[in-house]
């Protein structure tokens, strides 16, 4: 592809109550930055006349559904995009109640940054420690915690440094590599999208600028090669007679052709001969390419492999420890099977020992109750049938996570950190 | 220092690609459903990248309303040769002949949820079990809360309350006989992405995407044009504009708007500038606030 419009691409999540503000900083930056259009203002204008409301309610902008307007509240994870001239992004919206953790875990998954709201009037909250402690536990790589509603206590800077240190001595037990802290109005766009006059002790950036500018080409692992088969490509066309591709994409490590690789769980050593893409060969790739890959010996390789570094390799076991967690309303059955996905692979897993479970609120293990509800976070091990080739989460987001499903329903019930 | 990462547009097709791999490595009879509008065609663009130098292992299948653009007819099967992949095609008169839908009357009458019989029958029929469509997230409301893996009952219905929940890029697809997915390889794209990516790629499309003179009628705003499928109202005149579509679907139910942009690169200035919603022309979406949530429940595109 050409590269004309060379603009970045941001995932970022953010969380929280109907009364924090989020709903309305989130409609300041999509309408700062055009991305409202008239008719959907419109619609929103009508709901809000309807309901006898006295503004207009962006929250109903992120609010697609007919329950959830009706209802006034997010019930599932909403997409939202805007963009600048310097990066495209993609919100996703997640409600922030304690039943909602798994959504808020979902919306998590894909982010490279968290965007936390805090009344300033309120401080730091329960809410607030559960959405650090998910964001932490989902190495999500920034967080920016924005101090809200300055406007209310009078532009405060004493304020302001209080919830910070409030905070920062709460995050201390976490494990965030990036904070920042940015004191805001959503209501008036004190430091939104320009810098506020009416903080000049604030010395920061504003939030936008923050977006725009944070260092998102870290995010992901550049040092171990992690290359899982999804499909293989063979053509059987005259013009490719012997063509054979492993295609999938690069979820950690640069790859470049002549490297001497092997095949996984097999352990065949062979080289790179070629990077394809439909545009042309590639002398390098790296996350999040999808690519196809030839090699320069014929071996058998197929979808749940994984082509590494020969001097890098992932550990295969079949005892997986990893924070757990419950997404489906109804608790494991004993002693259940389960399917375990991780990267391309699909094996059967059995819960074999519940360690414990984690308060989300202080991070407090509880040990004496280890019964397993929707939205519990637990650590557990599992036991497969089939080696998994597994990274720690901490080192590679893509093969260190992996999710359960329910065999009899087919349904998604978990997902899991791999430590 | 060597950036290694990629720009937007780049990143959101490697993510289509690695979503359209997965469902070839998922299903067994999926179908890309082709309606000859900008996104499909997008999909396909997609699809031919994911397994080249292979062919495109899916067929194409499109519901066929009998209220079309000739234009978008010709396209699509000049596109389908050039692909070499086979074509379904789901009539919607044959299903309105077979006694399976009734024709709406009126004024506003149109195909458009008929359709959602024919595509269901069609799905059933050739026991697909899983259909790429075009849908994006920014298109509408409901659709911002789909899944990339979107699950339909044995029914076709979505219940977009009960949705798996869809983490990191691992994508379950698992079900039951007589369920089927929809997937969604271009969720996360905006209607700017794509004419961006178009234009980048040099991407062919029909004419009707760019601007030309045709004879329309004016109703709610936009410009549907004049066809021998259209009711016209009392007092409705037929004028000649000079309009271009933002999306194209059955002939009765798409507005144009008024527009000189003749290129692509016009097209992406229009679009940075505009300040409707590309379906703010489309009257399927106009007839309540919650229209796409309705038909999409009940297993519509």
């Amino acid at each position: 592809m050409t590269k004309t419009a060379n603009t970045e691409l941001l995932r970022f999540t953010t969380a929280g109550s109907v009364d924090d503000g989020k709903s309305t900083l989130i409609g300041r930056l999509l309408y700062d930055s055009k991305s409202i259009f008239e008719d959907q203002l419109e619609s929103v204008r009508n709901t809000s006349v309807q309901r006898g409301l006295d503004h207009i309610e962006l929250g109903l902008l992120t609010d697609g559904l007919k329950d959830e307007r009706e209802q006034g509240i997010t019930i599932d994870v909403a997409y939202r995009y805007f963009a600048t001239p310097r990066r495209k992004f993609i919100i996703a919206d997640t409600p922030g109640h304690t039943q909602y953790t798994r959504n808020m875990v979902t919306g998590a998954s894909t982010a490279n940054l968290a965007l936390i709201l805090i009344d300033a009037r309120k401080g730091v909250i329960e809410q607030t420690c559960r959405h650090s402690i998910i964001a932490s536990l989902l190495q999500i790589p920034h967080l920016i915690l924005c101090v809200n509603k300055m406007d209310l206590v009078d532009y405060s800077e004493e304020v302001y440094n209080r919830v910070v240190s409030e905070f920062r001595s709460f995050a201390s037990k976490l494990d965030i590599k990036d904070l920042r802290f940015i004191p805001i109005s959503a209501l008036h766009g004190d430091n939104v999208v320009n810098k506020s006059d009416n903080m000049p002790w604030y010395q920061g950036p504003s939030l936008l600028y923050n977006l725009e500018n944070i260092h998102i080409g870290s995010d992901e692992n550049l040092i171990d090669c992690r290359f899982p088969v999804q499909t293989v490509i063979r053509p059987n066309l005259p013009e490719f007679p012997d063509y054979r591709a492993y295609a999938g994409r690069i979820d950690g490590g640069i790859f470049k052709p002549g490297d001497q690789v092997t095949i996984l769980p097999s352990g065949f050593q062979t080289a790179i001969k070629s990077i394809d893409t439909y545009d042309g060969q590639v002398k390098k790739a790296f996350p999040t390419m999808s690519v196809a890959m030839q090699l320069e010996d014929d071996y058998d390789v197929s979808r749940g492999d994984m082509i590494v570094r020969t001097n890098n390799q992932p550990e295969p076991t079949q005892d997986i420890d990893f924070m757990m967690c419950w997404l489906h309303k109804n608790p494991p059955r004993p002693n259940a099977k389960y399917l375990v996905r991780q990267t391309t692979n699909e094996v059967k897993g059995i819960i074999k020992k519940i360690h414990y479970k984690m308060d989300i609120h202080t991070l407090h293990r509880i040990e004496d109750d280890l019964t397993i509800n929707m939205n519990d976070i637990l650590r557990v091990k599992i036991r497969t049938t089939h080696p998994l080739l597994i990274d720690p989460y901490r080192k590679n987001r893509h093969t260190g996570s992996l999710i359960l499903i329910d065999q009899a329903t087919n349904e998604t019930v978990a997902a899991g950190m791999i430590i | 220092m060597q950036q290694y990462t990629l720009n937007h547009l780049e990143e959101l097709e490697s993510e289509a690609i690695y979503v359209l791999r997965e469902v070839f490595a998922q299903f067994e009879r999926p179908v890309i459903l082709f309606s000859g509008g900008k996104d499909s065609i997008l999909v396909s663009h997609l699809a031919r990248k994911a397994f080249y130098p292979a062919k495109i292992p899916f067929q194409f299948l499109h519901i066929d309303t009998g209220h079309n653009f000739p234009e978008t007819i010709a396209f699509r099967d000049k596109l389908i040769k050039e692909l070499g992949v086979n074509l379904i095609v789901g009539s919607v008169q044959d299903s309105i002949q077979e006694g399976r839908v009734l024709e709406e009357k009126g004024l506003n009458a149109s195909r458009n949820i008929l359709q959602t019989t024919t595509l269901l029958d069609t799905i059933e029929k050739f026991e697909i079990d899983c259909a790429i469509g075009g849908g994006r997230r920014d298109e509408e409301k409901s659709r911002a809360k789909e899944r990339f893996f979107s699950h339909r009952d044995e029914f076709g219905q979505w219940d977009p309350k009960n949705q798996r929940p869809e983490l990191w890029n691992i994508f379950n697809g698992r079900k039951q006989m007589g369920e089927h997915f929809r997937v969604f390889p271009i969720s996360n794209w905006t209607e700017m992405d794509v004419w961006q990516y178009i234009m980048e790629e040099k991407i062919e499309i029909p004419s009707l995407y760019f601007s030309h003179h045709r004879e329309v009628v004016e109703r709610h705003g936009t410009f549907l044009p004049h066809s021998e499928f259209l009711n016209l109202k009392d007092g409705e005149k037929i004028v000649k504009k000079q309009i271009r579509f933002r999306t194209l679907g059955d002939i009765t139910i798409t507005g144009g708007v008024e527009s000189s942009a003749a290129t692509l690169e016009e097209i992406v200035a229009e679009v940075a500038a505009t300040r409707v919603t590309e379906r703010g022309d489309r009257a399927d979406d106009k007839r309540s606030e919650t229209a796409m949530e309705d038909r999409k429940k009940e297993g519509y595109f």
